[in-house]
């Protein structure tokens, strides 16, 4: 295939993985937020949206994270990329379709080694690096989030408990409007910069940028808006399932999880451990509920969340290993493979359909007995 | 295999600390706002100074924000 040809379709590709990635994780930051009543839906995912576009231009490094040692980048080329990209979106889009919040870092980290591992053989890939820099975060970092949240809330609830009601309500409101922002902004600096990082990749690899240069203005200008699009489109389902079905939530809440959500994201990103943004702040609104009560967690929910965590690696990475394996054949490989992850993600968008989660129905409550009774809806206070 | 546990550790303490610090702040400035409307479920007698729980509460305030606004510095650098 022409070399130039392909470079255009992984940037393509490479922007649709960035849209899945907004929309997938537009709950991260506004779940709690559009379930407590902070923000209205649209609001938030407005807001979520800018911010995830302003933090694509703020940040100044370069995300390395791509090539950051998991896979032998020697062994790289436009066409593993294009296979480990599909992998990760097909995967975005299950999950999104089971409302599931599943990494997006790991889908795509997933796609790439499954590629990689049939372009270059196992040797290609450094199962050191996938275990320190994957695996053990993975497994860690919903625990600790966890943890500081409970202690968090548990404080919270504690000092404030003889205070006027509607003037916590109301300082809470604030305050979960500021701790969501800091989410939203933090993930637009970490997740923009993967696709950015990716697309650089496949420009030096296809000698079209020299190597080590930093990303094309116009680079950062898709992968920003694809993202922000994706943001603003909002994941309703994955919301929906962080907001109301793994807990219930209050402003109180909210506020520390969502605290708690952006100060372990900063202090990962900035001693040298990223973690992955979705799974600290569905560790921090577990927490967050079990600080309060622990009987106010729907831990069946919680687990189907950490299977699918436990999912994500392999099934992306298989997906991308099947779709390295056939565009490695050649154009008509290729086309196969775009023509039919076009097909399964248009499947998946038209089963979603049937029972559309949208910003109107977002904050409903699931129909089954276990789920009720629930607390008066928290909004502002009066 | 080698693992960083060091690393883990100091973003659990880390992370830790800022989220408790930050919420602790937020708490305290609510409590001592709410002393001022005097609807305060408190043993304290009525028409007792508001004036210390507001500075109080402006100072976690201020206190609160810095840490936020580190936290921007830190995104934004």
């Amino acid at each position: 295939m022409d070399a130039s040809l392909i470079v255009i379709v992984v940037v393509v590709t490479a922007l649709v993985f960035d849209f899945t990635n907004g929309f997938h994780d537009t709950a991260n930051a506004m779940a709690t937020s559009i379930a407590t009543g902070a923000f209205r839906p649209r609001t938030a995912v407005a807001i979520a949206a800018c911010l995830n576009v302003a933090g694509a231009f703020l940040s100044v490094q370069v995300a390395n994270t791509i090539s950051g040692g998991l896979v032998d980048e020697t062994l790289i080329n436009p066409v593993v990329i294009f296979a480990g990209l599909v992998g990760a979106i097909l995967w975005n889009l299950v999950t999104w379709f089971l409302g599931l919040p599943s990494s997006s870092s790991h889908a795509l980290f997933g796609g790439l080694i499954g590629a990689t591992w049939v372009a270059g053989g196992v040797g290609a890939i450094d199962f050191n690096g996938v275990l320190n820099k994957i695996v053990l975060p993975a497994a860690l970092s919903p625990v600790v989030a966890a943890l500081i949240a409970v202690a968090a809330t548990y404080l919270a609830f504690r000092v404030t408990a003889r205070a006027d009601p509607g003037r916590v309500n109301r300082g809470f409101t604030i305050s979960q409007r500021v701790s969501a922002s800091m989410v939203a902004l933090a993930h637009g600096t970490n997740d923009a910069q993967k696709t950015m990082g990716v697309i650089t990749l496949t420009l030096i690899t296809a000698g079209m940028l020299a190597p080590g240069s930093p990303p094309p203005f116009w680079v950062v200008l898709s992968a920003g808006l694809a993202i922000g699009l994706g943001t603003y489109m909002g994941g309703w389902r994955i919301i929906r399932t962080l907001g109301r079905r793994v807990s219930d939530i209050h402003l109180i809440q909210g506020f520390t999880a969502e605290t708690t959500s952006t100060a372990v994201i900063l202090s990962s990103t900035h001693l040298g451990l990223p973690l992955s943004t979705t799974q600290v702040c569905t560790g921090s609104i577990l927490g967050a509920g079990a600080g309060r009560r622990l009987a106010s967690v729907h831990w069946g929910m919680a687990g189907r969340i950490v299977l699918a965590w436990s999912f994500t690696l392999p099934a992306a990475g298989i997906v991308g290993a099947g779709a390295s394996w056939l565009a490695a054949t050649g154009t008509a490989g290729v086309v196969v493979v775009a023509v039919t992850g076009i097909a399964l993600a248009s499947g998946i968008y038209v089963a979603s359909r049937r029972d559309a989660v949208t910003a109107a129905n977002v904050n409903d409550l699931p129909g089954t007995v276990e789920d009720l009774p629930r607390a008066p809806a928290a909004g502002v206070a009066t | 295999m080698h693992i960083d546990w060091a690393t883990l550790a100091a973003i659990g303490v880390v992370a830790a600390a800022a989220a408790i610090t930050v919420v602790l702040l937020i708490s305290f400035a609510l409590v001592g706002l709410s002393g001022r409307t005097g609807r305060q479920v408190d043993d304290r007698a009525p028409g007792a100074r508001p004036a210390p729980g507001v500075a109080v509460a402006a100072l976690c305030l201020v206190a609160a924000g810095l840490i936020v606004a580190y936290g921007l510095y830190l995104i934004v650098a």
